[in-house]
């Protein structure tokens, strides 16, 4: 097999890989926009906030501490103390029910029967608080996130793979993080589904999904459900932070895969998790290919726009996406 | 007591329809206006001029702009930076390549242009739309930054991909390049604004606008009494163009005098312009005045307040303008999603009335 055709392979596959992660952002949209119908556009944030707020939980870092010190003229920064990865996300998951709650309570419920719109731009005043306050209160530098998550390339695929070719190809690089990632994605999808079909909350979730009135006259409490979602929101936005983190160091530009995921969500529909998973696949295959095989003649950095350009050019055809549901309006 | 309507009474139907029915607000806004021509040029110094008026003059003809998509018809856009640099681009090639042609008209011609890109970028409305339209604006805004920082024609070549505002005259007066003055800098930019502000009132109150405002409530229902969804959305989407495209050659030619498509007009810009509109109102000329005043108005007042006056670190200014604006948008979202506007509005209701409420 020529090599430029085993690089197109390992391209595909890397695709994959990260469309996988742009799914998880995704994953994360869906599930509040099927249950409250709000457009959630700070989920990136979200996962920054998350990644930012785990960072420093094990440094052991004093929240506020640039702002204690401007005030009072201390020198305070860290606690001291290092806690361990789990206990971590733990205490992290934690804060996130605290901030989907908060969410729930100081905006949404003003926000009750507001045009959709009006919530979007909610979401957006609520991702630039959120990104003011995780900088406010962890720091805004660069930070590095290790929860023990092996990285870098593998050799073993690498070394396996390196008889298809020829003298210049060494196999394919896959990066074993990217793999976690996948594996967790599966299993968390798959937790997802199991949660929505088989336990109480789940039910009551999907109820409030398919029509708010219906689920509120046979007693579901639709504020109870809203902070569930969130909060599963939050979880998802966490696991999405710590890959991300993990992978590129949490940091500002974490909040913009929040931008990546939205061609995810035309694509795939805004109301359907396999959807989400599916868009994510194609973007990532789509962007990577793309730049692969077109971004040289045309100079370049493609992957910016190429998601939208795909997701715009294909709603045309399908206004609502590959799964979503189809929009039937009434006057 | 202020708005005494007694004796102000009104004989023709022109009278009746005219933009400001009650006779103190037509002479407060005369008065505004010979206030902006006659007497700020005169005091006006560098600082002011940069750090206050210029951008808000500025960002005050894209919020119109946008409100006109946005607030008046209803298809939200976050694709303004892309826009900006669209016309910020059109107006340096033009005033490269013709150099003796007068810039007001470079800015105009360039309003020109944006707007037929952004009616290009608006013909995806007629199918989809709400925030799958907005997401899709968001394809302009990437692509068009992309474009004006990989094709090279767009920045003549220039070893740093950054455009360069050439020195330019308008009646003598030099109002591009570094030496400009600042007052020229402002008049230039206020002509603009009250040439803008006039034509975007005109066109909201007239039949133009009220096709929008039809689109915006319903599009189904408008189109059922005979809107056509085709012309209205397009001649919304262009015409905002045109005031996105000349606040974007204005911002690039007198306000910044160079620029990077990234720097200058990236998805933040885009953000900023959109919060203007909420604060300040959605659908009201007035709002995108008071919001781009307050968004300008803020980070400067914190600044002098934080950094001046307690002597904070300027990241950490920056990081509690972040949460303050984010909590303002919302703030205003549940309380009075018509923004400043409406406040404005509502306070001079109170006042007619006052001091006699019953």
């Amino acid at each position: 097999m020529s090599a430029d055709f085993l690089f197109g392979i390992e391209v595909i596959i890397n695709g994959l890989m990260a469309g996988v992660l742009y799914a998880l952002v995704a994953l994360g949209f869906v599930l509040i926009y099927k249950a409250s119908g709000i457009f959630n556009y700070a989920q990136g944030v979200m996962a920054l906030f998350a990644a930012l707020t785990l960072v420093g939980i094990m440094e052991g870092q004093v929240p506020f501490s640039h702002l204690i010190n401007a005030i009072f003229g201390t020198e305070v920064h860290h606690f001291g103390w290092h806690v361990n990865a789990f206990v971590g996300i733990i205490l992290t998951m934690v804060v996130m029910v605290a901030l989907a709650w908060a969410v729930q309570v100081v905006i949404f419920k003003h926000l009750v029967n507001q045009e959709p719109i009006i919530l979007f731009m909610a979401t957006i005043g609520l991702a630039y608080f959120l990104e003011g306050m995780g900088d406010l209160m962890w720091g805004s530098e660069i930070k590095k996130l290790d929860v023990g998550i092996p990285q870098g390339g593998s050799f073993w695929i690498e070394e396996n793979t390196a008889f298809l070719g020829g003298d210049d190809f060494f196999g394919f690089f896959i990066d074993r993080l990217d793999m976690v990632a996948a594996g967790v994605a599966l299993i968390l999808v798959l937790a997802l589904v199991a949660f929505s079909q088989y336990t109480k909350q789940g039910r009551a979730m999907r109820a409030v999904a398919d029509d708010h009135q219906a689920a509120l006259s046979v007693g579901i409490s639709l504020n109870f459900i809203w902070v569930l979602v969130w909060s599963l929101a939050g979880f998802v936005a966490l696991v999405a932070g710590v890959m991300w983190g993990a992978k590129s160091g949490v940091q500002f530009s974490l909040s913009l895969i929040a931008l990546k995921a939205l061609p995810v969500l035309m694509l795939g529909g805004f109301t359907s998790i396999p959807g989400a998973i599916v868009g994510g696949l194609i973007i990532g295959v789509g962007e990577k290919l793309f730049e692969f095989l077109i971004g040289p003649m045309i100079g370049g950095a493609t992957e910016n726009w190429f998601a939208y350009m795909l997701a715009l050019v294909f709603l045309v055809f399908r206004p609502q996406g590959m799964f979503g549901e189809k929009i039937i309006e009434r006057v | 007591m202020f708005y005494r309507e007694a004796g102000d009474f009104k004989v023709s139907y022109k009278d009746d329809s005219q933009t400001f029915p009650i006779a103190f607000d037509r002479f407060r806004y005369y008065a505004v206006i010979a206030v902006a021509f006659l007497i700020i040029p005169f005091v006006i110094n560098d600082y002011w001029a940069n750090a206050v008026f210029v951008p808000f003059l500025i960002y005050a003809i894209a919020a119109i702009g946008l409100n006109i998509l946005t607030g008046y018809c209803g298809q939200v856009s976050l694709g303004t930076g892309g826009f900006m640099a669209c016309g910020a681009y059109a107006c340096y090639k033009l005033m490269t390549a013709f150099p003796d042609v007068n810039i007001m008209i470079h800015v105009l011609i360039s309003g020109g242009i944006t707007a037929a890109v952004v009616t290009l970028f608006g013909l995806p409305s007629l199918r989809i739309k709400g925030f799958y339209l907005a997401v899709a604006t968001l394809a302009a805004q990437f692509f068009l930054i992309w474009l004006f920082n990989k094709v090279s024609w767009f920045y003549n070549y220039s070893a740093s991909g950054q455009i360069n505002a050439p020195d330019r005259f308008v009646a003598g007066v030099q109002v591009t390049g570094p030496e400009t003055e600042a007052w020229a800098k402002y008049l230039i930019c206020l002509v603009f604004v009250v040439g803008c502000a006039w034509l975007a009132r005109n066109l909201t109150r007239g039949s133009v606008g009220r096709k929008w405002m039809a689109i915006r409530d319903m599009d189904i229902a408008a189109e059922i009494i005979g809107v056509n969804p085709l012309t209205t959305k397009l001649s919304a989407f262009a015409i905002s163009g045109f005031f996105v495209g000349i606040s974007g050659a204005l911002f690039f030619a007198v306000y910044l005098g160079s620029a990077e498509a990234g720097d200058s007009f990236g998805i933040t810009k885009s953000f900023l312009v959109l919060f203007m509109i909420i604060i300040g109102g959605l659908g009201s000329i007035f709002g995108s005045f008071a919001g781009a005043a307050f968004m300008v108005l803020l980070p400067v007042l914190l600044k002098n307040v934080l950094v001046g006056g307690l002597g904070w670190d300027t990241a950490l200014a920056a990081h509690l303008e972040f949460v303050i604006v984010g909590g303002l948008i919302v703030f205003f979202l549940i309380v009075e999603p018509h923004g400043l506007a409406r406040l404005w509005l509502l306070t001079k209701e109170k006042l007619r009335l006052w001091p006699f409420p019953h």
